[in-house]
Formats: structure tokens, sequence, C-alpha cells
């Protein structure tokens, strides 16, 4: 189970140690100052809403002196993770934002800057795709990137988002690792909530980041030259991405570390899964980013009620935090996964599809029942919250599901 | 612009030891970009770094595992190339300030398609920030990679796979842009044409175009035996005859002052650089003639224009 450092407790520590620093930010002000901090080389975005916050905070920081970066203000998402694709290459450290429309833009080049394997970080404040255009929460640009070889971390508060961005520069730094990193923060929920929030001195993040350039594991270099982004055919493309899906699998190993190594530091624990009251749980609600928090206080209360809820959160999302899901669900009765996509056509939302194949090779299986919920922004409810524990454990109770799918907060 | 070391004649070309573009690659005999590729990496000094866009010379040079470069290249998209110029600019400029890192020259090329359509807002948002590189469009005035199509910058009347001389449309029916207009009208310190007959008018334009403190772009007509349907062994005699028709004047623009490079007095009749060309067979059939009227139309008053501008 999580142990959650009690805020009371951390402020005491303030008083003890300078390096704990209890501030008010709201999620993209939190990206954009773990930006500065990192002490990143080359930012290059374009303003779209909900991210608008961090480019316009980071430009201050470059223009006011506190950050020795070049901004490169580029004309569209498209140029905005080229501009990136190239300053990695040369050994620096960068850093882009976006979301929805502006990550279907980039969507190309998503999969050249994984493909590199470049050390590139991208915030993605989560918003519905159009039409008809929306600037609310959905996860669909989340999960349009989900197949294009980057890490997906998912953030369910503006202390995990700071927190999340830092790690998000400890992994793809990882010369173990070596692949580009998306920090998935819930449109307006999280990116324009001010929250307080823990956060390092610059010193503190300096200590924690490589210092040393350059960060790439082959950067341009002028005495050995080497050609980057060649043709390649049929007879290497396939031991190419052969590679390319190894790394992801063996970058699992390394992300838990840099999970690890920034609990210890951070004292605020951090781990691929977050798991509440599961041990002894009848059923468990899945859910990505600011959702978790709902969940577990709606089961919070259930619990004082007798009932044997659970809910988990994936904090990674890629890769796929296989095993721990495997051993968390395999004796829960059912579980209900929930998706802030809609799914058009398909066996189930992604997240749901995930969990389903990553469950199918149990001997017995949980019952799962997907929820689809919140797109656009649509406000899920605390009542509607209990609905969806009370109708798996009536469904636990009688074995029996007649839909496998729901969707939540939609006029029928 | 002082300081420019400029050339005099061909033999003021440094010689093959200084070949960054190794032989073997894959382009078609005759090509016009590989002779221009050597003769920019003979006129910018070291270091540097290539940017590629898709495009011909980026799949000829570079079959994994096999790559004809020299110096650090790089490749990311179609439409992107000043995009990642610039990132490649920009993280330069930074690791220089922070970390004392050497700042090379940075040399982009595109072809007309990665140009003048697809990768133009790219290029426009290089220019207008300022990213100090030299742009080389590399103009075969089509989609000649993916097998002759037409593009923004395929001539009035040419045929391509899109634009094909049918009986009711002869060929492409749209005039050709203008590359150069274009970036002059960002405010860039250097923009010009260029013609691989003219050696040493390229590489001194190269020249300059390095020494700018800022974006450059040059324009340059590629020849193309397999997309024009013309002679390999031609290839010099037909950019030759592009300049000498002024069907591809050559001028460059510094700081805003326009100037004609090779003044073309009594121009030779269109139909000598058409005629060796299959592309352009159609026109000079008697049925075509209106269409071939309107293409000299096009010629003389960009001709025009240009003089007049040279006189403000």
């Amino acid at each position: 189970m999580r142990m959650y450092v009690q805020p009371k407790l951390l402020l005491w520590l303030g008083r003890v140690n300078d390096m704990v620093k209890r501030i008010g930010l709201n999620g993209d002000e939190a990206v954009a100052l773990a930006v500065k901090q990192a002490n990143v080389d080359v930012i290059a975005a374009y303003p779209i809403t909900p991210q608008t916050i961090i480019v316009e905070r980071l430009s201050e920081y470059v223009n006011n002196g506190e950050l020795d970066a070049e901004f490169v203000p580029v004309e569209s998402e498209h140029s905005a993770l080229s501009t990136v694709v190239g300053a990695a290459l040369t050994g620096a450290r960068v850093f882009t934002a976006t979301a929805s429309q502006g990550l279907a833009l980039m969507y190309e080049i998503l999969w050249i800057a994984s493909s590199l394997r470049l050390p590139i970080v991208m915030a993605l404040a989560n918003r519905a795709f159009s039409a008809p255009i929306n600037i609310h929460c959905s996860h669909d640009d989340a999960m349009a990137a989900r197949d294009a070889g980057w890490i997906e971390l998912f953030s369910e508060s503006v202390q995990e988002v700071y927190d999340l961005t830092l790690q998000a520069f400890m992994m793809v730094e990882d010369e173990n690792i070596m692949l580009p990193a998306i920090v998935n923060l819930d449109g307006f929920i999280l990116s324009h909530s001010l929250a307080d929030l823990y956060v390092f001195d610059d010193q503190e993040v300096t200590n924690l980041l490589r210092k040393d350039r350059p960060l790439y594991k082959l950067p341009i270099d002028f005495k050995k030259p080497a050609t980057y982004g060649p043709l390649g055919l049929y007879d290497y493309y396939m031991e190419i991405k052969k590679q390319q899906a190894v790394a992801m699998r063996n970058a699992y190993k390394y992300i838990k570390e840099v999970f690890q190594k920034y609990s210890e530091v951070s004292g605020r624990e951090y781990s691929p899964v977050k798991t509440y009251e599961v041990e002894d749980a009848e059923i468990v609600v899945i859910a990505l980013g600011s959702m978790a928090g709902n969940l577990r206080t709606i089961a919070k209360s259930l619990r004082k009620r007798g009932k044997k809820v659970g809910v988990i959160s994936l904090t990674l999302y890629r890769p796929f935090p296989e095993d721990i899901i495997l051993k968390t669900l395999k004796d829960i009765n059912v579980v209900v996964v929930m998706d802030r996509f809609p799914n058009f056509g398909a066996p189930g939302g992604p997240l749901f599809e995930d969990i389903s194949a990553t469950l199918y090779h149990l001997k017995k299986r949980p019952m799962l029942l997907n929820v689809i919920y919140g797109l656009g922004g649509r406000e899920t409810s605390p009542k509607e919250i209990e609905n969806i524990f009370e109708r798996a454990l009536k469904i636990s109770k009688e074995g029996v599901m007649e839909e496998k799918e729901i969707w939540v907060g939609v006029r029928e | 612009m002082n300081n420019v070391k400029l050339i005099k004649t061909i033999r003021d070309i440094p010689g093959d030891q200084y070949e960054q573009l190794a032989p073997g690659h894959r382009l078609c005999a005759g090509c016009g970009v590989s002779a221009m590729v050597r003769l920019v990496l003979k006129a910018v000094p070291d270091p540097k770094v290539v940017i590629n866009a898709t495009g011909c010379l980026e799949v000829a040079t570079t079959i994994y595992p096999y790559s004809s470069w020299k110096i650090p290249w790089v490749h990311n998209a179609f439409e992107n190339a000043a995009a990642t110029g610039s990132g490649i600019e920009a993280a330069f400029k930074a690791l220089h300030r922070k970390f004392g890192k050497k700042m090379p020259h940075v040399i982009v090329f595109g072809g007309d398609g990665g140009t003048f359509d697809i990768g133009l807002q790219s290029l426009s948002g290089a220019l207008e920030r300022g990213h100090d590189f030299i742009y080389i469009c590399y103009d075969n005035e089509a989609y000649m990679n993916t097998g002759i199509q037409r593009s923004g910058a395929t001539p009035r009347g040419a045929a391509t796979t899109t634009s094909p001389a049918g009986k009711v449309i002869p060929g492409k029916m749209e005039r050709k842009k203008s590359l150069i207009e274009i970036a002059v009208a960002h405010g860039i310190e250097y923009a010009a044409t260029a013609s691989l007959a003219y050696p040493v008018d390229l590489f001194n334009k190269i020249r300059k175009a390095d020494a700018v403190k800022g974006p450059a772009v040059i324009h340059y007509l590629a020849v193309c035996p397999t997309g024009w349907r013309s002679d390999p062994a031609l290839t010099v005699e037909i950019a030759r005859l592009a300049v000498l028709t002024r069907m591809w004047p050559l001028y460059e623009v510094e700081n805003g002052k326009y100037k004609i490079n090779v003044f073309i007095k009594n121009p030779r009749p269109i139909e000598d650089y058409l005629k060796l060309q299959g592309r352009f067979r159609h026109l000079l059939k008697p049925e075509n003639k209106w269409l071939l009227e309107k293409l000299k139309q096009d010629v003389e008053s960009f001709w025009n224009y240009l003089v007049s501008k040279t006189k403000e």
C-alpha cells in the first residue's frame, strides 16, 4: 500500500530542512518551475489552451534571465517537436509542451523522436480532440500518443505534476532508458487549479539531474560524424523496431529505479501503480489522472460502511506495468476500468483493452466493466462515482454483468 | 558583406581531397543535385552540420547501413527541415554559451516539394525567427522522388504525372511561384538563385550566405533528367540554357538590394530550352501555342520585374 507523507510532517521538515519549500502553483506553473529548475537548454513550444501558462512562464523565466535557455517560439506544434528533435540530437536538455490538436499536429514526429531514442520531455495538458472544438479534459491526446514509443506518465495532483516533470528528465536522460517521455496533466483540472505543493531548492534539482552535456548517447560530433534518420527498408527496419520494443520493455526496470530514487530524496513515494485498499477488496476501480483522488475519497466512505472496495491508479502508463496489475488484480471479483476516451467501435476503451489483455492469461479472471466518463470536461459527480462502485459490487454479488461498457454522466 | 572569401575562377574551388559527399550514392546519372551539394560542402568551412528534408537527396545518399555523408547529417521528416535546423542551431547556441561548445555552420537542404509546398510554413517560421543557417532549395520542379508529381515550383505548361499533357488540359496550368520573393518578404539579409552552369557564381553565393548572421536562402535549379525526360549528358547545358533564355534568372538580393548576376541582354528563344526536355514537348505543338505564349509571358514579366527592382 502506498504511504502518504502527511503535509504537516513535511511542514515540520521544512523548518529543519531549507530544501523543502511549500508554495502555491497551478499545474502549468508547476511544470514550468520544474523545467526551469532542470536548467533546460532549448524550449520550443506553440501556445494552446490549456498548456499556455507553461510557455508563458518559461518565456518569462528566459526573458528575465532566470533561465539560461534558447526559447524557440515556433509557428506550429509540428515545428515545436521538430525543433526539439534537432536540439536533442546535439546533446542539449530540451522541453516542449502541448495539448489536444497540438499533439495531433505533432503526431508524425512523435514516432521519429522515439525511434531516434531522444531524451525529450513533453508536458501534455490533456484536452479533448475536436470536433466539436472543446478545450477541456479528455485523454484523447494521451491515448493518441500511447503507441508512439514514448514513456507516458499520468499525474493526479499538482504536486505530482511537479514531481513527475522532474522524474521525466531523470528517466529520459538515463543511459539505460534513452526514450522520450510525456507527462500528462488533466487539462484545467490540474493545469489551472491552484494547489499548495512542496518544491525543491534549485540546487537540490541540480543534484538530482545530470550536469554534463551531451545528454544524448550519440550526439552530433564533428570528429565522429554520423548519419541520423537514414532510409531503412525491409532488410533492416524490422530489427530496428525490435530493438526499440526491447528498449521500451527494458526501460521499465530503470523507470522504477528513478521512482525509487526520487521517493527517497523527496519523501514522496512514487511507483508505477498506486493502490488503495486492494488487499482484501472484492471490487477494484482503475483510472488515470485526476480521477484517482475522487475514487479514493468515495472508496474511503464505502469502506467505512463495510464495502470491500479498492482503487488503482497508474502513474506509469507506458511501458505498461503488467506485473503489478496482474499481481494486484488476480483475486479481485470485478474490475472497473475507467476510460476518459470515447470508444469508437473497439472492444473497449484503451485502458480497458490494456487491462483485459494483461488479465487474459490468468486461469481465473475478474469480470471487467468499462466506464466511459468525463469527456470534454464533463463532470463526474460523487454520486455517479458511488454508483459505479455499487454497480460493481452488485455484479460481484450476482455474478452477472448485463453490459460490459457504460457511459457515465451522459444524457441518453 | 565584408570579409567574405570569394573565388574568381573554377580553379579556385578546392579539389577532390575536400570531398565530403562520398561517391557511390544512388542519385540518377546526370542529376543536378549531387554536383551542387559537393560545391556547397566545399564552400562552407568545418565544422558543419547538414539537415536534409525527405526527398531524392536524402533517400539516395543514406540507404541504411550506408551513408555518403562524411559530416554530421540529419534527416527528420519531409516538411520540417527548417524547424529541425532551427533546433540544432538554437541548441548549439545554448551549448556554446553555457558549456563552451563549438558553434558549427548549419546547412539545410530541401527539394521544391519540401520547400515550396509542405515545408513552406516551417521555412517561413525559421526565417522570421532569424536562425543562423543557409537554406538551400534544390528545385527540380516536381515531386521527383515519388515519381514526378507537380508541385508549386513546376513551371506553367510542364507535364508531370499529376499534370499530364492531356487532350483537354495540356500540362500544368498555373504559374511557378517565386521562392526568393517569399524569402525576401521576411526581410532576411541574403537570398539568391543559383545554377550548376555557373559554379563560381554558385560557390560565391554560398560563401555570402554563410557569412550572413541569420538565415540566407539559396534557390538552386536542379536539372532532373529522369523527371524532365532529358539527356543526362546535357544537364549542365540545360542548366545554362535556362539562364540564357531568362527562364532561370541568376540574381541575388542583399539587404533588400536586387542584383542580376548574369544579365541576359539578348535572350535565346525559350524553345531552345524546352525542346531538350520531354516534359515540354507538347508545348511545341501548334494546338498548344496559346500555353507556350503564356509561359513566355511569365518569363518576360518576371524578368522585367527583376530589372525594375535592380533600379530601385
